[in-house]
Order: structure tokens, then C-alpha cells, then sequence
């Protein structure tokens, strides 16, 4: 059995995303440590509405580390503590007795706050929408042995469509770049003979994208890397600068 | 332009414009190592790189990468502050795997752009500027501007000096190691096994141009150049 831990939550509430925020502190009393963090948020939560208070508005969805809807920066960390986790996946056996747990929200120009911890990742949607697809007529579906693909290609291929697109790595980034999800969703594709026909429309594309919406350039710091919860690689942004260069070098 | 209207063009120009600094700093350090086995050898340099037209080429190139690298490292610095955004974390933690140097490239590039300014008024505003305004006919005392030597037992005999110049040259070596293996993985030329590898060439090649730079002013600053 775990044992129960007692310690002060602050958390970041704002009313709306032109209202300005501030830190909320609650006292958390012996919680079991085998409750998620986001169940504890939903006690705290239940707390609030008994009391009559507004309760912390939060993302979340399928609980189990694969929608990529959670998005809490616990103690300096985007998804916490953990690596290779999402916010959902840790508990509260991971902190300790009389801790301070600071909760804020991705801060980034990219996501802007939408209420408390919840930001507008919607700008992810737009990045996938400019290009981050497999163009097919339709028809009757192919035959998955009819292109053999070599395994170390469809390990790493598989190992870039891992990205859950949560935003960590845009959180984690002191330049507020998108380059490794970009470079995920450009490599899942670039990779396979199904996805290499329109792998240079397809970087052009995401990558203007992803400057349009004002994220920043990339200057290899590694943070994202450290941060992801799906432990996506960097060699994924030498991969998307190099389809991006030898598109434009076409050109 | 899309060195200049997309984010990896723009990162295209700074690894460019690096890599040439790097190569240029490496026939710089080989020629500064002259200077410890022969006097006369290293003066026959500084004449033959004196205002030729071919030295005058290559400093306006060189002094072109230096302003382009330059403007693009506060360009990109002010778009990255903006895409942060206004507000920041209370609480923040340093990944592990990040190196300092890569956070702080711009602060490194401005010790070593102050450097740059201390060197060029030690050497450059005595040997090749005043031959340059003598040849536009100005009169300028010109009787060292190929003795190199002599004007580098001058600065490295005052202490404050030599103290600089290595403080120079360490923020010069952080902004290397970062820099080698950033500017190749700018350019496309990575993946997981060669990350590694390029770290570590990175990193020894940083340190063998600047422990050529360094121990010239060492030489001369604790010997005076007349030791051995
Ligand atoms: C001898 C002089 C210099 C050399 C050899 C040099 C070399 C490099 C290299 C190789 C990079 C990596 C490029 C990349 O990541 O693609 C870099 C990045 C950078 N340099 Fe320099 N640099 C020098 C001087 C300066 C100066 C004077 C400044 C600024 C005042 C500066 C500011 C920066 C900044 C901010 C970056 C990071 C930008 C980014 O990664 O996007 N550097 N430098
Ligand atoms: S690359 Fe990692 S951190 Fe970024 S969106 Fe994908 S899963 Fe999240
Ligand atoms: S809620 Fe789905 S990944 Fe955390």
C-alpha cells in the first residue's frame, strides 16, 4: 500500500484569456499515493464545487498516456516529473510530504490560455491540416505485404508517429518551437514509399505553417527531447531541416 | 527569400556563416602557432596578409560573415522571445541532456563579440589600417605594421590583457561545442549514431583551436616570447 501525502498545490487560475492570471495555494491533505494526479485534481475539484468555488478548468481525456489532451507544467516540468510520461501517467507517490507542487500552463505565444490550465492548441490542428496527410483516391485498400518496407525503416517511422501532438515541446522550448512535432508528423510519412511522394510539398507546407503561426526557430537547445513524453528524437529535426533544404534547393 | 522568410532558412544562413567563422578561426590559430617557434617566419606571414589586395578581399568577406552572422543572432533571438511569449514559468527546471551553452548562445556571441572589438583595436588598427590609410595617402606612421611580433609581445606583456583574451577565448569555446554540432544538424547532416559522433568531434575540435590561440598568449605573456 502507499502511503498518504499531505502537501500545498498552487495552482494557476485565470478567468479567461485576456484576464490576467494569478497563483492560487490549496493544502492537499493525505491523499493515497496511488492516485493520479489528474484524479487528485478531480478531488480538489470536488472540493471547490462543495464549497462553492469555481473549479480548476484542466485538458484531459483518455487518461492513459495516447490522446495527448493532457498538458499540466508540474515544478518546472512539462507533463511532470517523469520521464516518458504524460501528465496522466504520474502519481502522487511521486512527490513527497509537505511539498510545494506549482501547476501552470503550457506558456507559450503558440497556445494561448484559455481558461486556468487549459491552453488553444488548435494551432497544432492547422500545422497538420497544412500538409501532415497521405493524399488517396479512393478505392479498394491495398494489400498491406504489397510494398515491402525494410524493418528499421518502419521502426523508426513507427517510432515518430508515437507523437501524441500534447505540446510539451513547445512548452519545454525557450524559443517556443514547434520543430519536434513538425519534424514527427514530417518523418511518420517521409519515411514510407506511401509517404514519400509528397514528402517535399508536405515539409514545405508544415513548416510555413508552423512560421505563420508565429512558433520560433529552432536553435537545438534539446529541452523538447528531454521533455517528450513519447521520448521523440531530435534526429527527427535534422530529417525535417533536411527535406525541407533539398525541397527548396529544387525549387 | 526563403533564407530569410522561413525559420530553417534562416537557421541555414547562422550554421553557414558559423561553419565559415569556424574554418576561418582554424587557418587563424595555425598561423597564430607560427609565431611561438620563429619570429621571422610569423612577420613573413604578416606581410604577405598585410593590405594586399587579396588580405583587403578577404577581410571585407570575413567581416561580411561576421555581420550577417551577427544581425541573424539578434534577429532570431527577438522572434524566439516573442514566439515564448509575455508571460513566464514560476517554476522552471533545466531538462537534463541540455547544455548550458545551447541557452545561451547569444550571451556567449556577445563576449565574444566584445573580444573581437578588444582584438581588432590591439592588432588590426595598428598593422593593416594604418597601411591601408597610407596607401590612400595619409600620413601614418608605418613602421610596424608587419611586425607582428611586436605588437604581440606588447598586448600579451600587460596582464589585463592576456586575462581577457582567455576569458575571450572560453566563452569562444562554449559557443563552439554547441555551435559545430548545431550548425551540422541544421543543415540535415545527423541522425542518431552520427549525433553522437559529431558531439565529440565538436568538441575536440573546439578545444584544439582554442588551446592554439591560448597558448600563444600564454607564451608571451609568462615568457615574453623568449623562453626556450
Ligand atoms: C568567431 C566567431 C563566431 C563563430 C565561429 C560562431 C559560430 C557559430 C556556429 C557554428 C553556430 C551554430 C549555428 C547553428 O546552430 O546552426 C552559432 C550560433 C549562434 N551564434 Fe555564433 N559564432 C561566432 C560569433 C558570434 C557572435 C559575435 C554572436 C552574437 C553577437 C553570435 C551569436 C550566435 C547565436 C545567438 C547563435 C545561436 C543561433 C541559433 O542557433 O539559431 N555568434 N555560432
Ligand atoms: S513531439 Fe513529443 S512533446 Fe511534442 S507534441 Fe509530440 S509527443 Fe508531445
Ligand atoms: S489524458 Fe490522454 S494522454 Fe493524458
Amino acid at each position: 500500500m502507499d502511503k498518504n501525502i499531505s502537501f500545498t498545490l498552487k495552482v494557476w487560475r485565470q478567468r479567461g484569456p485576456k484576464e490576467k492570471g494569478h497563483f492560487q495555494t490549496i493544502p492537499v491533505k493525505d491523499m493515497p499515493g496511488d492516485t493520479s494526479f489528474l484524479e487528485m485534481l478531480d478531488i480538489v475539484n470536488e472540493e471547490l464545487i462543495n464549497k462553492g468555488e469555481e473549479p480548476i478548468v484542466f485538458d484531459h481525456d483518455c487518461r492513459e498516456g495516447i490522446c495527448g489532451m493532457c498538458s499540466l507544467y508540474i515544478n518546472g516540468h512539462p507533463h511532470g516529473p517523469a520521464t516518458g510520461a504524460t501528465t496522466c501517467q504520474i502519481y502522487i507517490r511521486r512527490f513527497n510530504d509537505g511539498d510545494v507542487v506549482t501547476v501552470e500552463p503550457w506558456r507559450s505565444a503558440g497556445f494561448p490560455v484559455i481558461r486556468d490550465l487549459m491552453v488553444d492548441r488548435g494551432a497544432y490542428d492547422k500545422i497538420m491540416q497544412a500538409g501532415g496527410y497521405v493524399s488517396v483516391n479512393t478505392g479498394g485498400i491495398p494489400d498491406a505485404n504489397a510494398i515491402p518496407i525494410p524493418k528499421p525503416v518502419a521502426d523508426e517511422a513507427m517510432d515518430a508517429a508515437a507523437c501524441i501532438g500534447c505540446g510539451a515541446c513547445v512548452a519545454a522550448c525557450k524559443n517556443g518551437s514547434a520543430m519536434l512535432f513538425v519534424s514527427a508528423k514530417v518523418s511518420q510519412l517521409a519515411l514510407l514509399p506511401q509517404g514519400k511522394v509528397e514528402a517535399a510539398r508536405r515539409a514545405k507546407a508544415m513548416l510555413a505553417k508552423m512560421d505563420e503561426l508565429g512558433f520560433g526557430n529552432c536553435t537545438n537547445t534539446r529541452a523538447c527531447e528531454a521533455e517528450c513524453p513519447k521520448c521523440i528524437s531530435i534526429s527527427n529535426i535534422a530529417r525535417l531541416n533536411r527535406e525541407f533544404i533539398s525541397a527548396k534547393l529544387k525549387d | 527569400m526563403w533564407l530569410s522568410n522561413s525559420s530553417i532558412g534562416r537557421k541555414v544562413v547562422m550554421s553557414v556563416t558559423g561553419l565559415a567563422l569556424i574554418l576561418f578561426l582554424t587557418f587563424h590559430m595555425a598561423m597564430n602557432l607560427v609565431a611561438i617557434f620563429s619570429a621571422d617566419a610569423y612577420n613573413m606571414i604578416c606581410e604577405f596578409l598585410g593590405a594586399n589586395w587579396y588580405a583587403l578581399v578577404a577581410t571585407a568577406g570575413l567581416g561580411a560573415l561576421v555581420v550577417i552572422h551577427i544581425i541573424y543572432a539578434f534577429w532570431l533571438t527577438m522572434q524566439n522571445r516573442a514566439a515564448r511569449g509575455s508571460e513566464r514559468y514560476a517554476v522552471s527546471a533545466k531538462p537534463k541532456g541540455v547544455e548550458w551553452a545551447s541557452q545561451n548562445m547569444l550571451v556567449l556571441g556577445i563576449i565574444v563579440l566584445l573580444g573581437l572589438a578588444l582584438h581588432l583595436f590591439n592588432f588590426w588598427a595598428k598593422m593593416q589600417l594604418p597601411e591601408v590609410l597610407h596607401m590612400l595617402g595619409m600620413h601614418v606612421d608605418t613602421a610596424n605594421v608587419t611586425n607582428g611580433v611586436y605588437h604581440i609581445q606588447n598586448t600579451f606583456s600587460c596582464p589585463v590583457y592576456s586575462i581577457l583574451y582567455l576569458v575571450w577565448l572560453a566563452a569562444l569555446w562554449f559557443h563552439l561545442t554547441h555551435g559545430f554540432w548545431s550548425a551540422l544538424h541544421t543543415l540535415g547532416w545527423n541522425n542518431k549514431i552520427w549525433f553522437e559522433r559529431w558531439r565529440m568531434i565538436g568538441n575536440i575540435y573546439s578545444t584544439i583551436v582554442v588551446l592554439g590561440f591560448a597558448v600563444v598568449v600564454l607564451y608571451y605573456w609568462l615568457c615574453g616570447g623568449s623562453c626556450c
